[in-house]
């Protein structure tokens, strides 16, 4: 047999093993496999690689990708990674560890997450939060299938078409096949329609209604009233957010909603193509046991030591089989650490600083870019953050596509024939104005 | 050797049903909470919620398991023990005191496919 | 393992910061209306860096990853995590990558991936979406629906799942929008395929096997229960939670799978991170590769630093050592098992895969009116010894169960050392069990109280 870097077994041990089991070889462990599908294929992957010759292939393919100054956001913000993040996460008692199922070697998950929880509660205000999900659009397809198990004897959801793309599309997705109805309520005047709000709710069989707090266009939302309009209706008001401008805005917890979601990307994780990220789901007390996915707890041992566990768990897939809310299974537990070390260092000021500084940048950005006459504001006098969308006068594609050869990656076409740019604190007022000057130049 | 009261109605799914005129008062049977274990939580319906003979109308938790509630009687929920939101080990401390919901019945020959307490003793077996 | 007591809200003191951050170049901006601003700060800590790093190191000690020791827990497939594929994963021009970028590199990887993939399953196409096993499932079910669907079949509502299934497969069933029916058991583990005839018909939209199933037993009849479920018109679903013995031997597509997940933070290397990111992506055989295009389950391409990784893997093991995976692993497996069942119950007989059950301990030490001692309790005592637990309680078949699964990469000294403390604690129960009641004795913290932690949840930091 031939060694291999990632195997122990000498050809001593396996002959010594084989002998204690009493089998000749380990073909024989596969007795029981029918002859017809065992070893009946020729593999046709490549022979095994050195370390040199995958990390040589690696940095050939990375190159491929071109190197691009990101401009845009869409749900994905490409804010700054404090260096501590990866030191931290890529210690392999967190990075190499399961699900913690055996509590007492596990306190330091259990302890974190029980900080993520903790945090996302800061942010959103509201009282309970899990052990995080998969991503935002996850999250907020969960948050949907929480809704109609919280009220009896109604399946039908309202989603904003202020919500992002991804979003309505997996949340449809998951309607599709859960046997929920939707229903969409239009965006007027820069904000989800309250009339057209009013108007759906009006059929008496809501079970929830999910809001954009910072919309696809980039504007934050006034949601004045409606969560009186929405729990009149008896239905539940969702909050789809963007956790790292909840350090600025009013917390859903102060807008009336009962469950907040979102992706805790923008909390220092890195682009990565899209993942991993992480959702995060926050959610009023009463409704914590409808809740999908881990919660972490505190108690005592039985020497009285603070100790943490996993809690609720009959609430899960393993205890309630089929009749769970959801079959999520474990979360993304290594990103909720990422998030909470990102969290640990920004601080309640930190944070406050990245939002001022990517407003900052984002509103100078607009102005020059309407002053170059090459744009029409459609969302004149109205408040956004970081990310904005204009109305080009040349061809939307054609804008996208000669930023791209400068080097930069901004201006994403949206449906509406808009484009879109977004500005974090990493963006310098040197790539701002490089930007601006090849936007005139063409 | 699990407590069992004479006068009561039993369903198979271990449900005990006092009844007091039209409405039916609903609990689980010491068996019962025996099997759970420490019960920490315990599902309960809302009122003016209606429910059919042999309906979920709600759970029973415990740390590891979760065991479903089924009415044993058709009616509508009249009352439900608040109590025992903050209180699930009342459930453990004494299982007949601990009723979990009263249901106002809509068709009281349903009682007569329960079991008596005799025929419930010997169900389980004791 | 030292205890250290520390929340991060402890360490905080107002005043102190941890960040850096450039100096404000732009010009400053009209602020947003008071009525869209939040009216107090977020009760975040406030903590400098090397507090941070400290606190997060400590709390990393009373953790255990696959790095710290043996990781035997059953259906886990606690392999080693290799470190290029972190390497790998980190590279900036993958990490930096916007989702919705043009990229060749990255989706270089995705295609080799899809080929790669593939070829090990016996199956046509892949989407990469799922970010998790349980995700896989549910897409894979969405996949099975749809298929049905566009065929204009639109009463296949069933789904059959066995009894020995993860509760994963039942409530993933249910969210897709499926019944589940369960398919009983023989007391050889294996399905009941006379049991399973009685339940096929028109309406059925697929069934869900694991094979190995989740008693680490192949599923011998395979090849007659695709055929009965492919007689009806359904489709078979393979969870590929239990892969790992079959990579390169045995291919899911030629046993008669139409759709199945694999597990990549499970067979494919790629780190737990304590629960996550893993990856699930969902291969199809050619007739559903339509159906791919028809749903979207997360945002974007799914856990791409994942997908890296476990590239990176397929890479270095390349055909050859990809087919000794298994080999390796079920060696370990049968040689653990014949070493421990005489002090251990062995509910059925025979050779296992990748894992296996027992069903308790043989003497408990229990007698008169003292109970003995239980799985937990061995699953307790393990952790004194350095090891990590089995898992415990899982597949319900069985009341005591213990199932156990060594992976690949633990070497014989390793596993005769397991063996010798697994014998140990058998004799330890036998003579003593309140030793096992008791235990763990050496951990940070032992045995918390769990009901209490249940009733009156405290489930973020209170400041005192």
């Amino acid at each position: 047999m031939s060694q291999f870097a990632y195997f122990p077994h000498t050809e001593e041990d396996v002959r010594a093993m084989l002998e204690r089991i009493g089998v000749k070889d380990t073909d024989a462990l596969y007795a029981d496999v029918p002859e017809q599908f065992f070893r009946k294929h020729t593999c046709a992957l490549g022979e095994a690689l050195s370390e040199q010759e995958v990390r040589e292939w690696f940095e050939r393919l990375a190159s491929m990708n071109p190197k691009l100054t990101v401009f845009a956001g869409a749900g994905a913000y490409d804010h700054y990674t404090p260096s501590v993040i990866p030191y931290i996460t890529s210690r392999s008692e967190f990075l190499t560890a399961y699900t913690p199922y055996q509590c007492e070697i596990s306190q330091g998950t259990l302890r974190y997450i029980f900080e993520y929880q903790s945090m996302i509660c800061a942010l959103t205000g509201l009282d309970v939060s899990n052990a995080s999900l998969y991503d935002g659009a996850t999250a907020a397809a969960e948050a949907m299938k929480m809704c109609v198990a919280s009220v009896r004897k109604r399946s039908r959801v309202l989603l904003s078409e202020g919500l992002l793309p991804q979003v309505l599309d997996v949340v449809e997705t998951y309607a599709r096949f859960h046997g929920v109805e939707i229903g969409r309520v239009p965006v007027m005047d820069g904000r989800t329609c309250p009339g057209c709000l009013r108007a759906a709710l009006a059929s008496g069989d809501v079970a929830g209604v999910i809001l954009p707090q910072i919309n696809r266009y980039g504007l934050v939302e006034d949601h004045e009233g409606y969560a009186e309009m929405i729990h009149g209706a008896g239905a539940l008001m969702v909050q789809y957010c963007d956790p790292s401008a909840l350090a600025v805005l009013r917390t859903p917890a102060e807008w009336g909603a009962d469950i907040a979601v979102g992706d805790g990307q923008s909390l220092g994780i890195p682009l990565c193509y899209g993942g991993p990220y992480l959702g995060f789901m926050a959610v009023k007390k009463e409704y914590m046991r409808k809740m999908p996915g881990r919660i972490v707890g505190q108690t005592l041992d039985k020497q009285g030591r603070r100790a943490y566990v996993l809690t609720l768990q009959a609430r899960e897939q393993h205890i309630k089989r089929e009749k769970a809310t959801s079959n999520i299974c474990s979360n993304e537990s290594l990103m909720a650490l990422w998030v909470t070390v990102y969290l640990s260092l920004m601080g309640p000021e930190g944070l406050k600083e990245v939002n001022r500084l990517s407003y900052d940048g984002a509103h100078y950005l607009k102005e020059q870019l309407l002053l170059s006459g090459k744009f029409e504001d459609p969302f004149p006098g109205k408040a956004f953050l970081k990310e904005f969308v204009l109305k080009p006068k040349e061809a939307p594609a054609r804008l996208q596509e000669r930023l791209q050869k400068a080097g930069f990656f901004a201006a994403l076409c949206t449906e509406e024939g808009y484009v879109s740019f977004c500005v974090t604190e990493k963006r310098s007022r040197e790539e701002v104005d490089a930007l601006v000057q090849c936007v005139k130049e063409g | 050797m699990s407590k069992i009261i004479e006068g009561l109605k039993y369903s198979e799914s271990h449900e005990w049903v006092k009844v007091e005129g039209n409405v039916a008062v609903i609990g689980v049977t010491d068996f019962a909470q025996k099997e759970m274990g420490d019960i920490t939580y315990v599902d309960v319906p809302d009122v003016d919620d209606s429910f059919e003979a042999g309906e979920d109308f709600g759970a029973l938790e415990s740390v590891k398991a979760s065991s479903d509630l089924y009415c044993p009687v058709s009616g509508k929920v009249v009352e439900v023990n608040e109590e025992l939101e903050d209180a699930p080990e009342k459930v453990n401390e004494d299982a007949f005191a601990a009723w979990i919901i009263k249901v106002e019945m809509s068709d009281a020959s349903e009682l007569d496919a329960l079991m008596d307490a005799a025929a419930y003793k010997a169900m389980i077996g004791e | 393992m030292k205890y250290y007591d520390k929340l991060i809200f402890e360490c905080s003191k107002p005043g102190r910061v941890g960040y850096t951050l450039p100096a404000n170049a732009f010009p400053k901006a009209e602020g947003l209306p008071q009525g869209l601003c939040r009216r107090q700060a977020p009760a975040l800590p406030e903590v400098s860096e090397p507090e941070v790093v400290r606190h997060y190191t400590l709390l990393s000690q009373m953790n255990f990853g696959v790095d710290s020791g043996f990781y035997p827990l059953g259906s886990c497939t606690m392999k080693y995590n290799p470190k290029i594929n972190e390497e790998v994963a980190a590279m900036p021009a993958f990490a930096g990558l916007h989702p919705l970028q043009s990229a060749p590199g990255a989706e270089k990887v995705l295609e080799e991936m899809d080929k790669a993939l593939a070829e090990i399953t016996g199956l046509s196409r892949f989407t990469f979406a799922p970010c998790a096993g349980a995700h896989g499932e549910l897409t894979g079910l969405m996949l099975m629906r749809q298929y049905h669907l566009n065929r204009g079949d639109n009463a296949r509502t069933k789904v059959i799942v066995p009894d020995s299934a993860h509760g994963t497969n039942p409530a993933s069933a249910a969210v897709a929008g499926l019944e589940v029916v369960e398919v009983k058991s023989l007391s050889n583990g294996r399905v009941d395929v006379e049991a399973l005839k009685g339940l096929l018909d028109e309406h059925v939209a697929g069934m869900m096997m694991t094979n190995p199933n989740t008693l680490g037993l192949f599923e011998t009849q395979i090849e007659e229960i695709a055929a009965l479920v492919h007689g009806v018109g359904g489709l078979m679903y393979y969870d590929g939670a239990n892969m790992n013995p079959l990579m390169g031997l045995v291919r899911p597509g030629d046993m008669g799978f139409d759709i199945m997940h694999l597990n990549l933070h499970k067979t494919f290397s790629t780190p737990h991170g304590g629960g996550g990111p893993g990856s699930g992506p969902v291969g199809v055989a050619a007739p559903l590769v339509p159906c791919l295009d028809q749903i979207r389950v997360s945002a974007w391409h799914g856990n791409f630093g994942v997908i890296l990784r476990a590239y990176a893997y397929i890479l270095m093991l390349g055909r050859e050592h990809l087919a000794k995976v298994g080999e390796y692993a079920v060696l370990s497996a049968n040689y653990i098992k014949e070493c421990l069942k005489d002090v251990y119950k062995l509910p059925i007989e025979g050779v296992c895969k990748h894992e296996f059950v027992f069903d308790g301990l043989v003497n408990d030490g229990a007698h008169d009116e003292v109970p003995g001692a239980t799985t937990l309790d061995v699953a307790k005592r393990l952790l004194d010894f350095g090891f990590h637990a089995p898992t415990i309680y899982f597949p319900l078949l069985f009341h005591q169960a213990l199932m156990i699964e060594p992976t690949e990469t633990e070497s014989k000294e390793t596993i005769d050392a397991f063996i010798a403390v697994m014998r140990r604690i058998a004799e330890e129960a036998a003579e003593d069990p309140t030793l096992l009641q008791e235990a763990p004795h050496t951990t940070p913290v032992s045995r918390p109280d769990e009901t209490t932690a249940a009733r009156s949840p405290i489930l973020t930091f209170q400041d005192a």
